[in-house]
Parts: structure tokens; sequence; C-alpha cells
């Protein structure tokens, strides 16, 4: 009789630690998809802003088309990006590209000292640092739930139930590197 | 951190008890020396219910408008307001109110009951003394303390260590000041509220400081520190903080343990205020933080 009892006790523990273990699982997950939202929103504030920038230099600049394409296509490029490299990849891709579009807009000073660029490239700036800090706190849960999930014993109930390990976004140019422009 | 969190909840419950039964006691002490029955209980449990409420929920308020802080919106201070929002983010928490304190003397602080309910000042002098990166490095101290609920705590000592003190010191002027007529039985009553209050409030002042205990600065460097990954810039602005070494306007002793830096003495040189200070000496929150790197 008391062994069953010890039995019981024992499998409940278990049990109960299956669970506990399981929901920490999940609610880590689901801050590393939270936070990676929170990038796609500063991410989408950058691209709203690219078409301003682009046809205020256009504005001043008439003869840089080869320029304009290349941001707009860069752009194209980064909305479409589907896996966590191909993000990486073309974000910094458009960093250098809106580099040389501010490397271009340097040799018009009428547009160097319109208010409205200026606005527009603060925003810019703003907007690259508001997703090198989102970037930041996605990356700490993602360390967070990998560790989680690789640690023992957690990663037997890990592997079980099919969680996986996500990707860091590691776009070092992107943010870091901001399109520096000389006033 | 998470238990960081659960000590300060479970301190400011401690805090509210223990300022309820002083004034429930105060109150039983007054209702028995005037006869008066259970009326002195009464409004003494109405008045530290009622105080406690406005602790909890309006301290922050209290805390702003003893300081002269002002609201401010983006584009009244956008290099204040995006740096916030950006550390914000960060942590991965709200974007506090913002406030501006018109003060010269370079000091911080920040209020508020949880990181829903947050608010950051800044004195003018402090946006004009440091550079982003300094800046940052004290930000993302005060946001620590929002994300520790370090506020909470914090600010439900001003509302109530504000009320024993202010109500000792009434007494005790009142004492002074009837003193002529001490044959009067109210007299005596109110001598003797007023001394043990007096006796109180030195109990009271080693409240704020176990609340506020020094360690909750030094760890709200380090979290800050581990926000920015710059510790040097949080040890700058200190260091210039403390070579400005200028008094707050309207430092005021209720709020003194909210600031960054002592707003009395932000040097901590003072024999006294090193005693009874509520902030660690700057210079060794600044080696600490250098020995981070």
């Amino acid at each position: 009789m008391e062994l069953i009892w010890i039995l019981v006790i024992i499998v409940g523990a278990i049990l109960l630690w299956l669970i506990l273990t399981y929901n920490g699982l999940i609610t880590s997950r689901n801050r590393v998809d939270e936070s990676w939202s929170d990038i796609e929103v500063q991410l989408k504030r950058r691209y709203d802003l690219i078409p301003n920038i682009v046809n205020t230099v256009k504005g001043y600049a008439k003869h840089e088309d080869s320029v304009f394409t290349k941001v707009t296509q860069a752009r194209t490029a980064a909305m479409g990006a589907k896996t966590m490299q191909e993000h990486a990849k073309t974000e910094n891709m458009l960093s250098e590209t809106l580099k040389s579009l501010f490397a271009v807009s340097e040799a018009y000073p009428a547009l160097q000292a319109s208010t409205n660029f200026l606005q527009l490239q603060h925003e810019l700036t703003d907007a690259e640092d508001k997703i090198m800090a989102s970037r930041r706190f996605y990356n700490a849960n993602v360390r967070d739930f990998n560790t989680k999930i690789q640690v023992f014993p957690t990663n037997v109930i890990a592997g079980t139930f099919g969680f996986v390990k996500r990707e860091f976004f590691d776009a070092p140019d992107v943010a870091l590197e901001t399109p520096q422009v000389t006033f | 951190m998470y238990s960081q969190i659960t000590a300060n909840k479970r301190k400011t419950w401690f805090l509210i008890v223990i300022f309820t039964i002083v004034i429930v006691g105060l109150g039983w002490v007054f209702g028995e020396y005037t006869r008066s029955g259970n009326a002195g209980i009464i409004i003494a449990v109405l008045f530290a219910t009622g105080m406690n409420l406005i602790g909890y929920f309006h301290g922050d308020k209290v805390a702003l408008a003893t300081s002269g802080a002002k609201a401010i919106q983006k584009a009244d201070n956008p290099r204040l307001y995006r740096l916030i929002e950006n550390l914000a983010i960060t942590a991965g928490m709200q974007t506090p109110k913002i406030y501006l304190v018109p003060d010269s003397a370079g000091n911080a602080f920040a209020t508020g009951r949880d990181p829903q309910h947050a608010s950051i000042a800044v004195t003018t002098g402090l946006m004009e003394m440091l550079d982003d990166q300094e800046l940052q490095g004290v930000l993302s101290h005060e946001l620590s303390h929002i994300k520790n609920y370090d506020i909470r705590v914090m600010t439900i000592v001003i509302v109530l260590v504000g009320v024993v003190l202010l109500l000792s010191d009434m007494l005790l002027r009142s004492m002074f000041w009837g003193g002529r007529d001490s044959d009067n039985k109210s007299g005596g009553i109110l001598l003797i509220i007023g001394l043990v209050l007096a006796i109180l409030s030195p109990l009271f002042a080693e409240l704020i400081k176990l609340a506020v205990s020094r360690s909750r600065e030094y760890l709200a460097d380090a979290d800050g520190a581990l926000l920015t990954r710059y510790p040097e810039g949080l040890a700058r602005a200190l260091e210039k903080i403390a070579s400005q070494d200028r008094p707050l306007k309207r430092a005021n002793h209720a709020t003194a343990h909210l600031f960054l830096a002592n707003p009395f003495d932000p040097h901590v040189t003072k024999k006294f205020e090193h005693l009874f200070s509520t902030h660690p000496p700057i210079e060794e929150r600044i080696t600490k933080l250098r020995s981070m790197m």
C-alpha cells in the first residue's frame, strides 16, 4: 500500500515538472516571437521613410537614377525577405545603398541645406537606432530561449515536443554603421 | 532579477503595515488621553488608509510636483525622448512618461508603481552637461530602477515618511509654542506624542535606508551597464555630477532617496551625509563601474 503511494507521488512530481517546464518553454518562445514582431515594426518604419528620402534627393539631384533604383530595389528585397539570413543580408544591402545615396547627396549643397532633408536624416538615424535596440532585445530573448532548450534535463522535453533553436538576428552593419553625413 | 522584484513587492507591504501600525497606535494614544473613545482609532485608520492609497497610486505625482518637474512630449525634447524610447525598446519595456526639472544641478530620478505607470525626470542641467553616451548611462540606471520595481518601494516611502516627518514636526512645534499653558491637559498629550514621534522619526529615516539600501543603487548601476553594455558612460556621467557638486534647489529629505546622486551633497563628502546618506559615495560607484569593464 505504501509503495503505491510513493509511486503516485513520484509520478505526480514528474508530471508537474513536465507541465512547468513545457509552459516555461512556451513562454520563452512567445517572448522571442513577440520581440521579433517588434523588430518588424521598426524595420517597417525605415521602409516607410526611404521613399520620402529618395524623393527629396530626387528633387535636387535629378541625374543619379542608378542610385535611386538601387535603393528602391534593395528596399523591395528587404521587404520580401523570409528567412533570418535573408533578412540580415538584405538589410545590409539596404544600408549600403543608403550610404551611397547619402554620399551622392553630399555633392548638392542646396540639398544639404534643406531642412526637410535634415529632418528626414534625423528620422532615419532614429529608425536605425530603434532597429538596433529592438534587435538587442530580440537577441537577448533568443539567447535565453536557446539556453533553456539546450540545458539538461530541459533539452529532453524540448526535443520531444519539437522546440528548435532560434537564430540570432545578426546584422552587424545594418544599424551599427549609421549612414554618416557630414554637414 | 526576479527575486529583486519579489523582495521589492514584499518591502512595499512591510512599509505599509509598519506605517499603519504607527499611525493607528498614535490614534489610540490620542483617543485614550482625550477620552474620546474609539474616535481616535477610527480617524487614524481612515487617515492611514488614505495615506497608503495616496502613496501607492499618487506617490509619483507627489514626487514630481515637489521637484517641480514638467511633463514633456516628443517635440519638446526629441533628444531625451529618443534616448529613453530606444533604451526602453532594448529593455523590452514600455516607454515611461518623461519629465524635465528646470534646475542647473545635474540629477535624475524615476518614480511610479510599476513599469506600466512609471516616470523618469531629468534636470535641464544634466541635459546640458552630458553627451549622449553619458546620458544613456544615467537613463539606463533609472530604467533599471523601474524594471526592478525599486520605484514602487521608493515612491511609497515618500508619502509615508513624509507624513510622519510632517506630523512630528508639527507636534514638536506646537509643543514649543504651546509651552506656556503647560498645566493644560492636552498640552501634555501633545508633548508625549511629539516625543514619541521625535523618537520614531530617526527610526523612520532608518527605514528609508533599509528600503532603499545602497546595494540597490549598485544593482541599478550594474543592470544599467548591462543594458547599454557601456559602463564607462554612467561612470563619466557620475564623475561630471560629482565635479559639478551643486545641490538641487528643491532638494527635500522625503524625496532625496529617489535621485541618481544625493541631491543635497552629490559628493557625499560631509560627514553627516556620509553617515545618513541614502546613496553610496559617488567615487565608490565610479570605481565599481570601471571595474566592470
